[in-house]
């Protein structure tokens, strides 16, 4: 276990790092996501379509295809980048399309009375999304919501397996892949940092869905 | 259609509306469409050369890559469907000895399962595929992927079946004991039957993050379809056509599995035990 004491410096850094990518990637897909889930319930039909589209194609495709297409393709068509905004933007796209789904899931939740009544009063689409809907559509959603950002941190891991440096997994590959330092710790030191994040992240969901919990 | 409530059916003003916006919309699509299909044009992305090994059968190149890349989807199918038996087996015994056990043994799973929840699919691939083998378990690659993706999946299936057994009536374990069964029989021949049913959905959907996941062994050179693809480039050079192809084998796949998900859940709604089904997080 020295290996950890010895690194902790390098560890602190990654886990750094990890949570530097995730609150990039976190900020901008629930941006991405909340504007998909408002085309999937809009009344323009090829709005709806994209959205639906673009949920089914990304949340049925792996990740690490994602990854590697942004990578490697995209440079083909003269599209350049560094690895960190390819794999900031291939988790960013992948990750919306769950905001999406768990956004549009909690406005379902959303009793139908409150949009009819809010369209009773006159109160437009958006209106009566921005202003009734979405409110109380929150509550329901930041559980799920909370759901989606724990996978996002353990998806960062996929990111950091593509070669972005500077996050907890490149810490394993550092110490045990260059340095040759033994397994067992190296990789347990990572897996310690991961939980360090998503335990109390888990908790907090905990916390959310007993505190937002909407008797209906 | 999905977002009825939220607005009235349009009158003629507002028909008149959707109907702008639906061209503004799709023009815009149309306009991304062709911005793209220039610049791929322009970077010589639509030679035939790099579509034709993937799609004309006439190719001398088609056979070979179509044999590479049906073993790799081959190899995909195994792993996942390993991963998926050991994942159900494992998962229905932590789901039924944590509900009839001592507190210690109760307290010991939780403090398990949420250690492997909140590790990485990945970093446990690499754990297993750099570990074992430094204490002389050398295994071929397939069984790394197979034991990372158990280990966070059978977690995630005894949640699954824990909550099917829990959506059982309580009526149904009374009458159980009534008939003088024991707590292990009550548990094989009442309730488990009837909460597989009502699991099979989310088991299912489980399945579409399985097969996702698998992917992962490209980065230990596993020979699944990712990494059979990358082969593939190496010699043919047309990534972007490759990476499009071996995503659409998977979204296809997925798809159905998905479409199977949903078609069973319409089928076991309504019945005893039966509960909605929340998605899969990714």
């Amino acid at each position: 276990m020295d290996v950890i004491t010895d690194n902790l410096g390098l560890y602190a850094d990654g886990l750094l790092g990890t949570l530097k990518i995730c609150g990039l990637v976190a900020v901008a897909a629930l941006l991405l996501g909340i504007v998909l889930a408002g085309f999937r319930v809009s009344p323009v039909p090829p709005l709806r379509a994209v959205g639906t589209a673009y949920v089914t194609l990304v949340r049925n495709c792996p990740l690490t295809i994602v990854l590697f297409a942004f990578a490697f393709g995209l440079p083909e068509a003269g599209v350049n980048g560094s690895y960190f905004t390819f794999g900031a933007v291939g988790l960013t796209i992948y990750t919306a399309a769950f905001v999406c789904e768990a956004v549009r899931s909690g406005i379902g939740a959303v009793e139908a009375g409150q949009a009819e009544a809010a369209r009773s009063i006159g109160l437009t689409f958006g209106q009566s999304l921005r202003l009734v809907v979405l409110p109380q559509a929150i509550r329901a959603v930041i559980p799920p919501l909370g759901n989606v950002a724990i996978a996002m941190v353990k998806n960062s891991a996929i990111v950091g397996a593509f070669g972005v440096g500077g996050e907890l997994y490149s810490v394993a590959s550092t110490l045990n892949g260059a340095r040759g330092e033994p397994a067992l710790p190296v990789y347990s030191g990572v897996v310690i940092g991961y939980l360090v994040i998503i335990i109390p992240a888990g908790l907090l969901v905990l916390v959310a869905e007993k505190r937002f919990r909407v008797t209906r | 259609m999905s977002g009825s409530v939220l607005h009235d059916a349009p009158g003629p003003r507002g028909r008149r509306r959707i109907a702008v916006a639906s061209a503004v919309v799709s023009l815009v699509l149309i306009g991304l469409v062709v911005l793209a299909a220039r610049r791929l044009a322009a970077n010589g992305q639509f030679d035939s050369s790099k579509w034709s090994p993937l799609f004309n059968p006439g190719d001398e190149d088609f056979p070979d890559l179509w044999r590479l890349l049906g073993g790799g989807l081959l190899h995909t199918l195994t792993a996942a469907a390993l991963a998926m038996s050991f994942s159900l087996v494992f998962g229905v015994l932590i789901a039924t000895t944590r509900i009839s056990a001592a507190r210690w043994y109760r307290w010991a799973v939780v403090g398990v399962v949420e250690l492997l929840r909140g590790v990485p699919v990945v970093i446990a691939i690499f754990f297993a595929a750099q570990v074992l083998p430094a204490y002389g378990f050398r295994l071929p690659l397939l069984w790394y992927i197979v034991i990372g993706l158990t280990a966070y999946n059978s977690v995630v299936i005894s949640e699954i079946v824990r909550a099917g057994i829990l959506a059982v009536p309580k009526g149904q374990t009374e009458a159980a004991s009534a008939l003088g069964l024991t707590r292990g029989q009550t548990l094989r021949i009442v309730l488990l039957p009837q909460a597989f049913r009502s699991m099979l959905p989310a088991v299912i959907s489980q399945l579409v993050v399985i097969l996702k996941d698998t992917s992962l062994g490209a980065f230990i050179s596993y020979e699944e379809l990712l990494r059979r693809g990358l082969i593939a480039i190496q010699t043919l050079r047309n990534p972007i056509q490759t990476y499009l192809v071996i995503a659409g084998i998977f979204i296809l796949v997925n798809y159905l599995v998905t479409r199977l998900a949903t078609y069973l859940e319409a089928r076991l709604s309504g019945r005893v035990g039966s509960r909605p089904r929340e998605a899969a997080t990714p």
